[in-house]
């Protein structure tokens, strides 16, 4: 008889990975590796900041968002530009997962699961700081089309409808997405974990699923289905959220390319930010022939050709603000360049655009810790931007005597540094509880690795 | 049934170690005239459900209703809302409006239709499901692992124990076993 499948070496996967040992190396990061002090330490650290981060939330409610930097003409502050930031940074995932199955990407593979789990929480950061910038946040229902004793309908042409619906949506479908990609390998996980109360967990959530080649086409169509739908669907979701700045008609805001630079943006934060992701968990948990190399250089190709868009979006932005000969925009311009933020603008443009072109050499996108640091400063620049975009145009727009700063106080950084761990708090307690990488499409691709070598 | 002294019997089945064996032996029994054999892998093995029979999916049909009635009914919402319940006149523009309620029929549609794919994929595939009696099966736990198994159910029409035992025998499975139901 044939010998059991074993993977030979096609770059995204190493060699020497047959099915059992590939779901032996994912399942038991989860099942059965100890909880050692880094993980215990980060998952302190991070919990600590998380509760920080509900405290401040509580005193917002009780207080009101005058603890905030915020006010007339500066209305919009770092919440606005941090949710802007974080549904950026939750692009990648389901571009992963979606556009590059469709694309028939296989490198994807090892990376798309817990790019969706990123998705998933930067999405739910980016649901919360909406709603923690509403004056009267327990009202947030209203914007919900409902039966109500007011007789009043939200306004659906309005782009911040519009941002409830995507967010929403997106929110919904990529759950259902990952969770869909999730059920064979909470099978596995079922099937595998040796204590009583696991496999009542796993089992329960693997929704009985025993891996029935009919369930398997089901499965795949509905993958791709979703994948399809989910496509069109990451592209509308920022170009949705961009059209909240475009259709205002301040000067900063009211620009045609302002959703194309803002898809390409979030995905160039999103991709940073699976980099940022990737890099340590396939250190802590010795990934490196699951996530290899050539992994790190695909997504610094895509960090080198979005960066580019982005840079184009900065010089078309640049160039209208002149060829409109609109003197609001040219002096907004002038004042982005030399008024009070301009530091911010100059230190964003070298983190997103000059300080990627390190990628062009191939010895920078195969360094795991150039890549970390630059995944960093390419999120950090992103930040950069989106408060540029929000509160620069916003302190510089027509009357002079309407100009005024917006300087962060503490609770605007503690909200910002909160999300930020929050985030890191959820993810700690993902790779722990959930399989990180795929089993079942890892063990198709060492399948399709041993068919080509026949 | 053979004897009445015998538990029910889900089916007999045979438990293989690659996928390849598999897919030849789906493809033999299929060839046999066993149209409800089931064969169950640790991952998606193109080919292996249509080796046993199996022609099409449901969930694109229900996937594209879903869209369809989430867009249809999200644009309907915002018609009505704008137009019947609630207009508001904003210097005499028109009340229908429709290309700014596009992104919201957009969302709806997508939304309704992944919602759909879930459903139909769960539905039609018989889940969730708490007890399935092949799990008790000898061995079956690797179906999620690295083996590979088919089953020939009792409830095909004109099953014989004894003649389905002897087929699966000729394929050589690593072992064969039967599954009470």
């Amino acid at each position: 008889m044939a010998a059991p499948a074993v993977s030979r070496d096609i770059g995204v996967l190493h060699a020497g990975w047959g099915y059992a040992s590939i779901g032996d190396k994912i399942a038991d990061i989860v099942l059965t590796r100890p909880v050692r002090w880094p993980w215990r330490a980060a998952f302190l650290a991070t919990s600590m900041a998380t509760l920080v981060f509900v405290a401040a939330m509580s005193y917002l409610f009780v207080t009101g968002i005058g603890i905030w930097g915020v006010n007339i003409p500066v209305a919009w502050g770092f919440a606005i530009a941090n949710c802007v930031w974080w549904i950026g940074i939750g692009h990648a995932g389901t571009f992963i997962s979606a556009v590059l199955l469709l694309l028939r990407q296989r490198w994807r593979t090892s990376i798309n699961r817990f790019a969706e789990a990123m998705t998933l929480f930067a999405a739910g950061m980016a649901g919360l700081f909406p709603i923690l910038h509403l004056g009267r946040p327990w009202f947030l229902y209203w914007i919900a089309p409902y039966p109500n004793r007011m007789n009043l309908w939200p306004q659906f042409r309005s782009p911040l409808v519009w941002d409830f619906f995507a967010i929403g949506t997106y929110i919904v479908v990529s759950f259902l997405f990952w969770y869909l990609g999730l059920i064979p390998d909470l099978a596995t996980l079922r099937d595998r974990a040796a204590s009583k109360w696991k496999r009542i967990a796993f089992g329960l959530g693997a929704l009985g699923w025993t891996g029935e080649a009919r369930h398997w086409a089901r499965h795949r169509s509905a993958y791709l289905l979703i994948a399809g739908l989910a496509t069109p669907l990451v592209v509308s979701v920022h170009s949705v959220v961009s059209l909240d700045f475009a259709i205002g008609n301040t000067p900063g805001y009211h620009s045609t390319i302002f959703p194309p630079y803002f898809v390409a943006g979030a995905l160039f934060s999103g991709f940073a930010m699976v980099l940022t992701l990737a890099i340590p968990l396939r250190r802590a948990f010795g990934l490196h022939d699951f996530i290899t190399d050539v992994h790190l250089d695909h997504a610094a190709k895509v960090l080198l050709a979005t960066g580019a868009l982005v840079a184009y979006g900065y010089l078309a932005e640049t160039f209208m603000a002149f060829y409109s000969g609109d003197e609001f925009e040219i002096a907004m311009t002038v004042d982005r360049w030399s008024g009070a933020y301009a530091p911010v603008y100059w230190s964003m443009l070298f983190c997103n655009v000059l300080a990627p072109q390190v990628l062009w050499w191939r010895r920078a996108r195969r360094s795991a810790l150039l890549l970390f640091f630059l995944s960093l400063v390419i999120n950090l620049g992103m930040w950069m931007e989106r408060v540029t975009i929000v509160v620069q145009s916003l302190h510089h727009d027509f009357l002079p005597a309407a100009w005024g700063l917006f300087v962060p106080t503490a609770w605007d950084w503690i909200f910002l540094v909160g999300s930020i761990c929050a985030f890191a708090w959820l993810f700690l307690v993902f790779i722990r509880l959930l399989p990180s990488i795929s089993i079942s499409e890892m063990r198709s691709l060492a399948r399709e690795s041993t068919q080509e070598a026949a | 049934m053979t004897a009445p002294s015998t538990p029910p019997l889900y089916g007999v089945l045979a438990e293989f170690a690659s996928a390849d064996h598999l897919l030849a032996a789906a493809r033999r029994v299929r060839a046999a005239g066993y149209s409800r054999a089931e064969a169950y892998a640790p991952f998606d093995v193109e080919g292996l459900a249509e080796a046993l029979g199996f022609e099409r999916s449901s969930v694109p049909l229900f996937t594209f209703c879903g869209a369809l009635l989430g867009g249809l009914s999200g644009y309907f919402m915002q018609w009505y809302a704008a137009v019947i319940d609630y207009p508001v006149d904003i210097g005499g523009r028109p009340l229908h409006s429709w290309p700014m309620f596009m992104p919201v029929t957009f969302e709806l549609a997508v939304l309704g239709g992944a919602i759909a794919a879930v459903i139909a994929m769960l539905l039609a595939s018989g889940l969730p499901r708490l007890r399935h009696p092949i799990a008790d099966a000898p061995d079956f736990e690797l179906a999620t692992r690295n083996r590979f198994f088919l089953c020939l159910r009792s409830d095909e029409p004109g099953f014989d124990r004894a003649a389905a035992e002897q087929l699966l025998d000729e394929l050589r499975p690593l072992r064969r076993a039967e599954v009470p139901r």
